[in-house]
């Protein structure tokens, strides 16, 4: 009788589901919150940011112009919130032009990560065998190729272009996504659901797309935004080097380049501002990469 | 164990071999020969330059002999900018400044990270504690291409103690060589150093939480025996299959330090090269790195391999 009003009282219960919980436990935590407000903030500022400045990215202040380092510091009644670079530019309106690209680039490097590793490591997880020691094999390889010198010589022989940037880093970027894929695909591979799917004739391709990847998405969400500050970092190496996104493109890499080559004249301006955007992001990024496998995390279920 | 080390070895030949054969057909697809100038050569000229340089045999050929070179007499052939210098000259010039810098980057990586992480699990949730944690998540987002100029603008614009760049030229120098030698190595090893300490403490932890750590406990083992004999050992297993990847960074990385310190590394060829399409040395400086990078995590493997009998090879 016990059991039985247990049972009726249960129906009414509203069920917690996988991603209630994720949710709960992600909100609990303070710093991932907080990092994911400073990231809309960010966002926020380079989708908007060009609205809030007189100033556009390309034009160059003629009366500050030749007195950059005394004159061209951040001012309100200038109008150069963020002072100007030094070819008497407007920092903010680059600093928003930097941010977008930066963004940009992380999100659709960690994306093409996200679609192709997750998609070869698990069809290698799942098909097994032969064809997954080849696949892997060849990540292996790839893996221990010198990316970063190899991108460099991508850009150099078919021109520098943001193009050229997204397929350098989208062809390094998948590989770690791949394995952590494929492990997890080989554990799930032989729950009941995907037998199941298997008894009723489901061809392997469809398993794949609806059965095995949906159950692969926490591990995949969570690495993604840690990907993300990886990629912004990536570029930002190259930028840095001057060899990344060209003139007048730009991003946080080559904006902290510029300002880094403007120090000696105590410019300090224009390495800060791109500098306190790029390490507050890479923060944000982190923290909320952190609470994400806090919250999603099948160990701590 | 032999086994495993021989086959490793023959896995790594193939990828050395596929990133040379990479690196030349890149080369040979880019628009336009190396000797394309702005005002085109007279086509007699181009011709003899293109014979002096062999580009004009087969394709076939070309990379035959380039791989030759290489195989046989670690040959990287001449710049094509630079007439009087050879890829060799170059990289012998800058490579023992990329190695003396990066070698200290890593043992101090190494040695300061895991000594971190060590300390801070041994002392969880002290002070201590805390300060490793927070270092070691700040400084993932500290970069060399950030750290470089953080430090010259404290310790050369600031306080004026250390050279703001270069390198050691002699005894007539004004600097002592340790001098040159504290801002490559921190900016360069400042995020790696974060990493292992974090992954140490992390494995620490995981160790000294485990069923037989209780045990030795129970048994009434001394607190050092515990430390040295049972935790640091599978401890510090995982920590060495990050030494791949944190030595590959390092080597990348060294590419800021030459640029931005003018520390006189292959890193600032390499730049160079790049923005001067000097093929053959963007070449030279790429295969080198891959050659070091598979020798090194080939190193790496069979160390883990032998230290920890879990793995089968």
């Amino acid at each position: 009788m016990n059991l039985d009003t247990n049972m009726e009282s249960a129906e009414f219960l509203k069920g917690r589901s996988l991603w209630g919980d994720a949710r709960a436990r992600f909100f609990r935590n303070k710093a991932a919150v907080a990092s994911l407000i400073i990231l809309i903030l960010i966002s926020l500022f380079a989708i908007f940011g060009s609205y809030v400045t007189p100033w556009s990215n390309e034009e160059i202040d003629w009366n500050l112009m030749g007195d950059v380092q005394t004159l061209g510091g951040p001012s309100i009644e200038t109008g150069h919130y963020f002072g100007l670079d030094p070819l008497g530019r407007d920092l903010f309106a680059r600093v928003v032009q930097g941010t977008q690209i930066s963004l940009m680039i992380g999100v659709v490097g960690a994306l093409i990560s996200v679609i192709v590793g997750t998609l070869y490591g698990a069809t290698a997880g799942f098909v097994g065998g032969r064809i997954d020691n080849i696949m892997m094999r060849i990540v292996d390889i790839l893996m221990a190729i010198p990316y970063m010198f190899v991108l460099i010589l991508l850009l150099v022989v078919f021109g520098r272009s943001i193009f050229m940037l997204f397929v350098g880093i989208g062809m390094i970027s998948w590989l770690d996504m791949a394995r952590i894929a494929r492990g997890q695909t080989l554990s799930i591979k032989n729950k009941e659901f995907v037998e199941a799917a298997v008894a009723t004739g489901v061809s392997t391709p469809a398993i794949i797309l609806r059965h095995i990847v949906p159950n692969l998405l926490g591990v995949v969400i969570v690495y993604a935004t840690l990907l993300v500050p990886q990629m912004i970092m990536f570029e930002s190496f190259i930028s840095f080097l001057g060899l990344g996104v060209q003139e007048p493109l730009t991003s946080w890499g080559a904006l902290i380049n510029e300002g880094a080559g403007q120090m000696r004249y105590g410019t300090l301006w224009m390495l800060g501002f791109p500098l306190f955007f790029f390490l507050i992001s890479l923060f944000a990024f982190f923290f909320l990469g952190d609470g994400l496998r806090d919250a999603l995390d099948p160990k701590d279920r | 164990m032999l086994g495993f080390v021989l086959r490793r070895i023959a896995m790594a030949i193939p990828v050395i071999l596929i990133l040379i054969v990479f690196s030349f057909v890149l080369m040979r697809a880019a628009p336009g020969g190396p000797f394309t100038k702005e005002r085109a050569l007279p086509p007699v000229v181009l011709e003899n330059i293109n014979a002096k340089y062999g580009l004009d045999d087969p394709f076939l050929v070309q990379i035959g002999t380039y791989l030759k070179n290489i195989v046989f007499h670690f040959d990287f052939g001449p710049s094509f900018v630079y007439q009087d210098r050879t890829v060799n000259q170059i990289i012998a010039e800058g490579f023992p400044v990329t190695l003396t810098y990066g070698f200290w980057s890593f043992v101090l990586a190494v040695v300061i990270g895991g000594g971190l992480g060590i300390l801070a699990a041994l002392k969880q949730n002290t002070w201590l504690d805390y300060l490793a944690v927070g270092f070691s998540i700040g400084a993932q987002a500290m970069p060399n291409f950030i750290m470089a100029p953080i430090l010259v603008l404290i310790f050369t614009l600031g306080l004026g103690w250390l050279p703001g760049g270069g390198w050691y030229t002699g005894p007539g120098d004004p600097n002592t060589y340790s001098a040159y030698l504290v801002m490559p190595v921190i900016a360069l090893s400042t995020s790696y150093l974060a990493s292992i300490a974090r992954l140490t403490r992390s494995s620490m932890l995981e160790v000294l939480h485990s069923n037989f750590i209780r045990t030795a406990r129970a048994k009434g083992l001394p607190n050092r025996v515990i430390i040295f004999r049972h935790t640091l050992k599978p401890a510090l297993i995982p920590v060495i299959s990050y030494l791949g990847p944190a030595f590959v960074g390092m080597i990348t990385g060294s590419v800021v330090v030459d640029m931005f310190l003018s520390t006189g590394g292959i890193g600032k060829d390499f730049v160079q090269a790049a923005l001067n399409r000097d093929y053959s040395v963007i070449m030279g400086i790429t295969i080198l790195v891959g050659m070091l990078t598979i020798l090194f995590n080939l190193i790496v493997d069979v160390l883990y391999a032998w230290i920890d009998p879990r793995i089968r090879y």
